[in-house]
């Protein structure tokens, strides 16, 4: 409570307002160390409210076959049991909104950057960029302080941002963060997107800057409520990423959708086996609505592994270069993992794998 | 150099000053072991920002800074005050729970007028000060 109060006074927040659900960040034992660990069995406390939890530093049942040891699981199983305790939700996914999508309008206390990104953006719910911490204390009250995204005014875009036709969404989003920082933009794709392409796009921007939303012209559903900003940024060259050859190509920054899973396994139908390893990263949730779909994938040799994702989790750091079809990914495997990283949509990630 | 600015976590803190020119992430632009700067694209690459005064204009990136913060402080590699033009709920938290003095919307953009290795004091208690000495 200290925490929230002492929030709201510092951006002027006139009042507390009653939250939907809350989703904290902070959860791999790889970011948060002994001393986060330690905070979280400290903390002394029930959530009121639907509680999500971002991903783990590993698969909860299959971390042997990512390559981790007995003591990173008994930590990281530390963290996941004081979570229970606290009534957190063990969801572990970035895409929350998979699992229970928010309406329009609702408030939220979230804390994952991508996940905000795509509340406030795609769904037009509303939620400030929090912090695991301020999340979790969100999720004890029940309650956020209303400053910031909760108010529609401060909701409207400070830039214009045109996406040429032939930018991938997710470089789009990379390259848009670094320049405009923390503000709003109103972006007018060329191509068509779809709502995979936004989560692509806002992850990135979220990454790479420290944006908590974006518009999209005739897509989100807040973009004309605001005036068109003058000021405008072209997108027309993608930036060259280092070729480096992959030894694993790594799919689900920010977590699969039952969509994405389904195209993975048509594109593993049409090209074959991969001979290089590709892991994939979904929600156990998402996963178990698509056993199906997931078996297939993982008959053709691919590993479809749920709870954690190759940014959070240390079993990335045993490889020299990795593919990704993700932005965010890209801004955070070399400095997280101290892996080199290289780019492709999609498809051209299969096809690397395939080769 | 005197001039006021807002308090977000309360305190005094005195040190050199280390400026970075570009928004920080604490997941991934710090090392949580050390405090080092590992972000290859910022200037300050390879320095440490334990026990200095931290001067940046913004956060950016990952939602996970706040733990950083109270890793580097258990370890003794936090640094000692932090000032930014801008604060947000990541960075605000994490001080506030680490227990290290910071202030934004200073009187002065701060990024530009404080350099590397001057000694500053930051005063956040009631109000907000900043001193600079050269």
């Amino acid at each position: 409570m200290e925490i929230l109060v002492a929030l709201g006074e510092v951006f002027g927040a006139e009042k507390l307002v009653e939250i939907k659900s809350a989703q904290i960040s902070g959860i791999s034992y790889d970011n948060i160390g002994d001393e986060g660990l330690e905070w979280l069995e400290s903390f002394n406390a029930r959530v009121v409210v639907k509680t999500f939890s971002n991903p783990a530093g590993m698969d909860l049942n299959r971390w042997r076959e990512m390559g981790l040891e007995k003591d990173f699981f008994q930590k990281q199983m530390r963290i996941i049991n004081a979570l229970k305790r606290i009534g957190v939700e063990i969801t572990l996914t970035c895409t929350p909104y998979y699992l229970e999508t928010p309406s329009l309008g609702d408030h939220l206390a979230w804390a994952e950057s991508s996940a905000v990104v795509y509340a406030n953006s795609v769904i037009g719910a509303r939620t400030n960029r929090e912090s695991g911490i301020s999340a979790l204390a969100s999720a004890v009250i029940g309650k956020t302080p209303y400053y910031g995204l909760h108010i529609k005014e401060e909701r409207s875009p400070s830039v214009r941002i045109i996406v040429k036709r032939d930018v991938e969404p997710a470089i789009a989003g990379f390259t848009s963060g670094k320049i405009v920082g923390s503000e709003i933009p109103l972006v007018e794709f060329e191509r068509k997107v779809s709502h995979e392409d936004l989560k692509a796009f806002g992850s990135a921007l979220a990454a790479s800057g420290g944006a908590g939303m974006f518009h999209a012209k005739e897509i989100t559903p807040e973009w004309m409520d605001f005036e068109t900003p003058s000021e405008k940024i072209v997108v027309d060259e993608e930036e060259v990423f280092d070729e480096c050859e992959p030894d694993l190509i790594a799919i689900g920054c920010p977590h699969t959708s039952a969509e994405e899973l389904k195209r993975i396994l048509e594109m593993l139908s049409r090209y074959g086996s991969p001979k290089k390893k590709l892991w994939i990263f979904t929600s156990r949730n998402v996963a178990l609505q698509n056993a199906e779909i997931v078996r297939k994938i993982e008959e053709f040799g691919a590993r479809v592994f749920y709870d954690t994702c190759m940014v959070v989790s240390p079993a990335t750091s045993e490889f020299d270069c990795v593919m990704v079809n993700s932005g965010k990914a890209l801004e955070y495997l070399p400095k997280l993992r101290n892996v080199a990283v290289t780019f492709g949509t999609l498809e051209n990630c299969i096809r690397r794998a395939v080769k | 150099m005197k001039f006021g600015a807002r308090v977000i976590s309360k305190g005094y803190a005195e040190g050199y000053a280390l400026v970075s020119k570009k928004p920080v992430s604490f997941l991934g632009d710090v090392s949580p072991e050390n405090g080092v700067i590992v972000d290859r694209e910022n200037e300050i690459y390879g320095e440490s920002v334990s026990g200095r005064i931290f001067v940046f204009p913004e956060g950016r990136g990952s939602t996970v800074g706040s733990y950083t913060l109270l890793r580097m402080k258990k370890r003794g590699c936090a640094p000692a005050g932090i000032i930014m033009l801008r604060s947000e709920a990541i960075i605000a938290v994490g001080a506030i729970v680490a227990e290290i003095p910071l202030v934004d919307l200073p009187e002065v953009n701060v990024v530009e007028e404080i350099k590397n290795d001057d000694f500053v004091r930051i005063y956040a208690g009631k109000e907000g000060w900043i001193e600079v000495d050269r």
